[in-house]
Parts: structure tokens; sequence; C-alpha cells
């Protein structure tokens, strides 16, 4: 039996944005938020530095300079409307958090604490700016646990552990979703107004990743499923450190408190590749040195990672180099103890994975696929838009990491994901409930589950010649071998091609799981389709855009090329086929120059 | 190394009454024992039923009992347990739905009856934060950390006894507000905290606060709350 609902505004996702998204549509429109997990285990509560506000409460600041720190970290590929709508509205709406009673940190004077992060800088000295706000190293999983707790206090509608398998379109009008009840297997109908993606990202395609088991990358699969482009895939950002062999985060904060990153010789090798910032240099210039040193040897003992080095000895004698100075003047030193209380979860990490105190030895730590820029696109209202013309698809939004706003462009800054989710959540939220308000619920015609029982009923009827978790560990392989940090034509198109193999070899997987209740083998099977579509058009973009930008670093096409690429890219996915098209940059005041840092 | 993992299965739509599969699995020590059941569900048995998401014990999803202990799977190495005999069961005083699942809806339930959110509508008028010091900051910071795995209230004996009892997850979510400088709902948690389910409950075993994967001080926090209670002052 098929169970239907009927809502003005459903959200997928009960993560950052998602949550974001309910509280604000939730205030004039009858809301309901579907998500695969229970809320609080979503990926949001794994952030860990900051929410970048110009805040000013340490030093001056202002959002006109977190604004060209992200134009400038995006390599100009950000849309600069959209982020100077993102800077200037963060500053509102990190007080909106502290007044839903998030616990930040504090500075002497009871203000909120704010720390130095990757790219964030004093625009006219050019040195590290006191711009992340933050709850010591777990200021993700404060957002998402305040977010959560004020859903509670406004009685949101929650659907736990439902995974959503289709969207339901009415000629070309929004008409809702369609998703399976986890606990007993049975379809249900959400018939709304407006539906909001806040589905999270789909780093899982890579072997190493910082990224939880359910960033599979679902929204932005079912939307491609239903002949809605997907914007940017081929950037993608690989952390600079990540654990060794295990991917988990360590955060950029270790570095704003003070780490610094050594090759096997013991050389501050950042001082080579970003002369005046350093260790605080954007992600993708870090994670492109790293790898340069291990290629060249100078990994430790030869292997293939480096050590991020916390030490307050190290801290302290880095510190006095360059100068580093408290706020009020006074020479920047630490202790352990200083840092342990910054740092507590980092900690805690080191010491449970690798037995290392990070106090008293340095961390091995390695890149690690972190975030995605691409996904599916919106205007800055979050409503999504299909075409190179930006064309609003009605009732259709999204927010968070599976959108492209494009705030990141080619390359994400620091902190700035939870920038992303609050203040797109937010508007994505509010956008869908007025759209809701003013619409009529539409009529779908036919059987609105029969596309996500095709799919179910495929995967439990296949031939069983392959097996899932085989298929899922080749397309790790090689999406880490040929689309990873570094890129290559050769190595694109043999991507392409292999990805495009264990696609067909996929139909041939059957579910062996044949029951209903926590079908999780079904659950899990679904979503490694999801993240081959997702692998397709990236490697696809990536082997298409024939410049250096960003994330995305070519081997054979070393430069950016701002005449021919200075543009978005769109991508349709037609069976095996992928089509392209692409659109202009937004710029408006920050004229592209190179890069340096 | 080789090990031999033993799992609790339950699978309701066919099995009448539990059993214990057991895998012999050849692994490195340091593996995570989240790693073994991923290689149980994807290269041997499909139907083992677990949840997961981050898998380095922030998202809460994974609390089980590994050698009878609450613990995260993700939080585990093989090596850490010092045997090659593993044995994965779930929670205890929860129902099993399948396999390593258990029913949240109770333990869901007591944490929203403590009021667990912020309760300040007086927005400072310049529109920025509420002042607090970090010293106020830290009162509460302790019992920030929860990731409502449900290993605590799961270990707790007055809890299996009677399921109606809040549990220290609850309380601890309280607490985090109560000792909040910011917040004014306190009085109200108390009185629910006060009632016969509520913290009084709590005989000190202290298995909460060695069950807790975030080392939350969980019987603290509760000697906290009783505290309170019983002065009649919030210090």
């Amino acid at each position: 039996m098929t169970q239907t609902h009927v809502f003005d505004v459903i959200i997928v996702g009960g993560g950052g944005a998602g949550l974001m998204a309910a509280l604000n549509a939730s205030r004039t429109a009858k809301t309901a938020v579907l998500s695969k997990l229970y809320p609080t285990r979503s990926h949001t509560g794994a952030a860990q530095g900051g929410v970048g506000a110009a805040l000013g409460n340490l030093e001056e600041d202002h959002w006109e300079w977190h604004a060209f720190d992200t134009v400038k970290g995006s390599d100009y590929l950000g849309d600069q409307d959209a982020i100077d709508f993102m800077c200037q509205e963060a500053v509102q709406s990190v007080y909106d958090l502290e007044h839903a009673g998030l616990p930040f940190s504090r500075t002497p004077d009871g203000k909120i604490a704010q720390r130095p992060f990757g790219g964030h800088t004093n625009n006219v000295t050019k040195k590290p700016v006191r711009r992340a706000a933050y709850a010591a190293d777990r200021t993700g999983h404060m957002i998402l646990q305040t977010l959560y707790q004020q859903c509670i206090r406004n009685g949101i509608n929650f659907y736990d552990e439902f995974q959503v398998l289709d969207l339901l379109l009415q000629d070309g009008v929004t008409a809702g979703v369609v998703a399976v009840e986890l606990a007993t297997g049975e379809l249900h109908v959400f018939h709304a107004k407006a539906v909001v993606f806040a589905t999270g990202g789909h780093g899982r395609m890579w072997d190493i990743t910082s990224n939880a088991y359910a960033y599979t990358g679902d929204g932005v699969a079912v939307t491609l499923r239903r002949g809605i482009p997907a914007e940017d895939m081929e950037f993608f950002q690989f952390h600079p450190t990540g654990i060794y062999k295990l991917g988990i985060l360590i955060t950029e904060a270790v570095r704003g408190e003070g780490g610094v990153l050594f090759n096997d010789k013991g050389e501050r090798f950042m001082e080579r590749y970003a002369p005046s910032i350093k260790d605080l240099a954007s992600r993708d210039v870090t994670s492109r040195a790293i790898y340069l040193e291990v290629k060249e040897g100078r990994g430790i003992q030869g292997k293939n990672y480096v050590y991020l080095d916390i030490r307050p000895e190290t801290v302290n004698l880095y510190a006095e180099k360059d100068g580093r100075t408290n706020p009020d003047g006074s020479p920047y030193r630490v202790t352990a103890e200083e840092i342990l209380a910054k740092i507590p979860d980092i900690a805690d990490f080191c010491k449970t994975y690798l037995g290392v105190d990070p106090v008293k030895s340095p961390m091995p730590i390695q890149p690690t696929a972190h975030y995605a820029m691409g996904g599916i696109p919106t205007d800055k209202y979050g409503q999504v838009v299909v075409d190179a013309q930006n064309t609003i698809l009605p009732g259709l939004y999204a927010a968070g990491e599976c959108a492209c706003v494009s705030v990141h462009g080619a390359n994400r800054l620091g902190t700035n994901s939870l920038v992303d989710l609050i203040v797109f959540g937010k508007h994505a939220g509010l956008k869908a409930a007025e759209y809701a308000n003013g619409a009529d619920l539409p009529v779908v015609h036919g059987d609105p589950a029969d596309f996500a029982r095709q799919q179910i009923d495929r995967l439990m009827n296949g031939s069983g010649k392959e097996k899932a978790a085989n298929l899922g560990r080749e397309l790790r392989k090689v999406m880490s071998d040929d689309v990873g940090v570094f890129r290559t034509e050769e190595g694109l198109a043999s991507a392409v091609e292999k990805v495009k193999e264990l696609r067909e070899r996929f139909k041939e997987v059957k579910v062996g799981d044949t029951s209903k209740i926590f079908n999780t083998e079904l659950l899990n099977t679904w979503e490694l389709g999801n993240l081959f579509d997702l692998a397709l058009v990236t490697a696809v973009t990536a082997l298409e855009r024939k410049e250096s930008r960003g994330a995305h670093a070519r081997e054979d096409f070393p430069k950016r090329n701002d005449e021919n690429w200075l543009k978005h890219s769109l991508a349709w996915m037609d069976g095996d086929q992928i089509r392209l098209d692409y659109k202009p940059v937004v710029i408006t005041k920050y004229v592209p120059k190179e890069r340096v840092y | 190394m080789e090990i031999r993992l033993r799992v609790f299965r339950f699978q309701p739509e066919k099995d009448q009454r539990p059993r214990y599969d057991v895998y012999t699995i050849e692994t490195d020590p340091t593996e995570r024992i989240l790693d073994l059941l991923e290689h149980v569900r994807g290269d041997i048995d499909g139907s083992l039923a677990f949840r997961r998401s981050c898998a380095h014990g922030v998202c809460g999803s994974d609390a089980m009992r590994i050698n009878g202990h609450n613990l995260l799977a993700c939080k585990v190495l093989v090596k850490d347990l010092g045997t090659s005999e593993i044995t994965v069961e779930p929670l205890l005083g929860l129902r099993v739905i399948k396999d390593l699942i258990v029913d949240m809806g109770p333990f869901l339930e007591h944490y929203k009856s403590v009021m667990p959110y912020f309760i300040n509508d007086d927005i400072p008028a310049d529109g920025k934060e509420f002042l607090q010091s970090p010293e106020q900051r830290a009162r509460f910071d302790d019992t920030t950390k929860c990731i409502m795995c449900a290993a605590c209230t799961t270990s707790c004996p007055s809890f299996w006894s009677n399921t109606e009892y809040v549990g220290p997850a609850a309380i601890v979510n309280a607490h985090r507000f109560i000792f909040d400088s910011r917040d004014t709902g306190a009085e109200k948690r108390l009185e629910v905290l006060n009632e016969q389910f509520g913290v009084w409950r709590c005989r000190t075993a202290f298995n909460c606060t060695e069950a807790c994967p975030r080392e939350i001080k969980i019987t603290q926090a509760i000697a906290e709350v009783k505290q309170v209670l019983t002065s009649g002052k919030l210090e």
C-alpha cells in the first residue's frame, strides 16, 4: 500500500540547511521534513572549525572583505551578487543562531569568539583575520543541535528515516516527492506545492573521504533523473588535512590556532607555495602543495602523507617567526592546555584512531575528499534554475551542499559551508513558503509512485552477476586515481569509460535481502546508483574543462583560462549521455585577477 | 589477525526469536568494529541491518553493545578490545526492530519531555549576541557535547527496570540549558525533572558516565541537577 500525505512545503534532508528551511517555512506554511537519518545524525554535525561572519568582535572586519575573500577563494567562478548577499546576511544569521541558543565560545568580554581560517584576510594588510565564529571544534554539531532543538520547540513535522526516491513534477511544476519509509519498506507519496532539497554532498565516491556514509548525492541524482541539470560538478574540494588512511577531517582551525605543515625533511613547505599566508592558504592550494611534496618524494618516510604539527613548541616558534600577535598587540603564545581546550574533539580523534596525542606528536595527514561545490543550480533565494537562461522551475528549491548558487565557485573557503546553509537554508524556506501560499496543489496524473517502484524493482530483480560492494570499490578507486586533486586528459577520458562500464555492470546487481523492514542493503545499493550517476557527470565535466581553476587542477592545462572558461557548466543526464551547456559567471565589482596567497 | 565476530541477529519477518551468526574475518587490528560490520553487510550477508553515518564518533548512529559494553562501533578499534572474540548486540532497554537496530522512539520522547531547547525571546536591544562570560559558558560546556546516541540511557539499570524514567541523556540535555546563563526556562525543566520519573530515579550507578563516547561526566551533571532541586538555588 502506498500512503499519501499533503503538505504545502516538503523539505528533503534534516541537516543544517533543511532545518533552517523548516524553521523559516513553517512560520507561514504547513511544512514537513523528510530525512533518511534522524536529523541529529546529519553531516552538518561533523563541521568543526567555525562559521564565517564579519562580526568584528576581535578586530576590524567588514562583510565586503569576507565577500572579496570568497570571490578570490572561488577562483572567480563564484557569482558575485550571491556572494555579496551571503556575506552580508551571514552577520545577522550568526546573531540569529546565538539568539536561538547556540553556545558559541566567548571572548573575555562575553561576545562570540572568532578565530582565523584559511583564505580569510584583512583586505588591507593581507594578514589572516579572526572571522570564524566558533563553538570549540564542534561548531557544526552545535548548529545542528540548536536548529533541531528549535524545530522541536516549534513542533515541526518530521518523517525520520524516510529515504526520498523521486521528485514529482506535473506539467513543469513541482508537485511533491516519493519516499520509502525505512522501518516498513512502504512507499509514501508526499503531495506538496513546494519542495526544498537539502540532501548534502556526494563525497563517498572517493576512497579517502571526510564524508559520512550518507553522503551519496541523493538530491542531485533524483533531480538529474527528472531532467534538471547539475551545475559545476567538476569542482570538488579535497581538504588538505584528513587523518592518514581514514580521511577523517582535521579542521583548518588547527592551522588557525598556529599549526604548521611539515614534509619529511622538516621543511615548512607552505612557505614556498603561499609566501604571505603560508599554512592558511586556501584549501585547494594547500592540498596541491601536499600532493606535490609527496610526488617529489618528500612525504613522511617517502609515503603519501605529511605532518600537521600543533605542539606548543612548534606553534610558538613559528608564531614568533611570523610576528603573530594577540588582539591586544602582545606576542601570540600558547600552552598545551590552551590548545586542547580549543580543539578537544581533534585531540580525541587523534588518540582514538592514531594513538597520537597532538600536543606531543605531529599528526599524519593527507588530502581527503570533502565538499561538493557543484550541485542543483539555484539563484540566491534557493530557487532551482534549469538552464543557461536561469529559467525558474516553479516550486522547486535547493540549499546547502546539494545546491550550487554558486557562492563557492571553483573552491570553497573554510567556514563558508556553514554560512551557506544558514543563509540559503533560511531563504529557500522563506521563498518556498511564500510560493506555496500563492499556488494551488498540482494534481498528479497517473501513479505517482511508479518511477520509484521501478527503481526498487530493478535493484531487487537484477541477474545477480555483479556485487554492489565490488562495484563501489572500483568506483572509489577510479575516482581517486583519475578524478582527484590533479587530473589529466588521459586519466579523465579513461575514468569516463570506466564509470560508464561500472554503470552498465550495476544493472546486473541484485539485492539479496528480500525483507521490507529496514532493508538497508536496498537503501545502500540505491545510494550507490546515485554515486555512479554523479561520478559520470563529474568525470565528463572535468574532462571537458580544459583549464585549471580552484579545485579543478589539470596537469595538461595548468593555467586558469578566463577567456574560454570563466563560465559555469551545466550537465544533463540522458541515460549514458551527458549533455553540456554553460552559463556566464555573475561579475559585479571584483575583476578576475591572478590568485596569489 | 583473524577474529570471530558474533552478531546478534533478529529478522522480524522470519525469525521467532533472536540468534547469533558467527563470521570469521581476517582483519587489521586498526580496523573499526564498524568496518567489520560493513564488510559483513557488503561482502557476506546483505541482510545485516545496523545504523551508521559519520563513522568517526560525532553523529551518534552506531551505538551498540560490543563485548558487553555500550560503545560506538566507529570509535572502537579491534585492537582496543584485546581479544579476537567479538560479540556485537543491540542496545538494551529499547525494542529491537531488526538485528542491531532498536526503536529510538521512547528515547526521543524522553528527550523532548525536558524542553531541550533554548528559551529566551528577549533579544538584546542592539540585535547582537547575548553576552556571556567564558566562565559562564564553561559552566555547561560538558553537556553541550551530547550526540544523542543513547549509550548512556541504555546502560542505566534504573532505565532497564522502568523505561518511564527519563534517563541520563534527557537529563544531560536539560542540564545544558538549566546552567546556561542566557536561558530562562530552568524552572519549568526542573519541575519535570523533580517528578516521579525524573532525576530521583538515578541511583548513581555511574554506568552512564562509563558508557558516554563523548566522555561527558553524566553522573556529575545529574548530581548538579539534584543539587539545584535540593537547595532550590541555581548557582
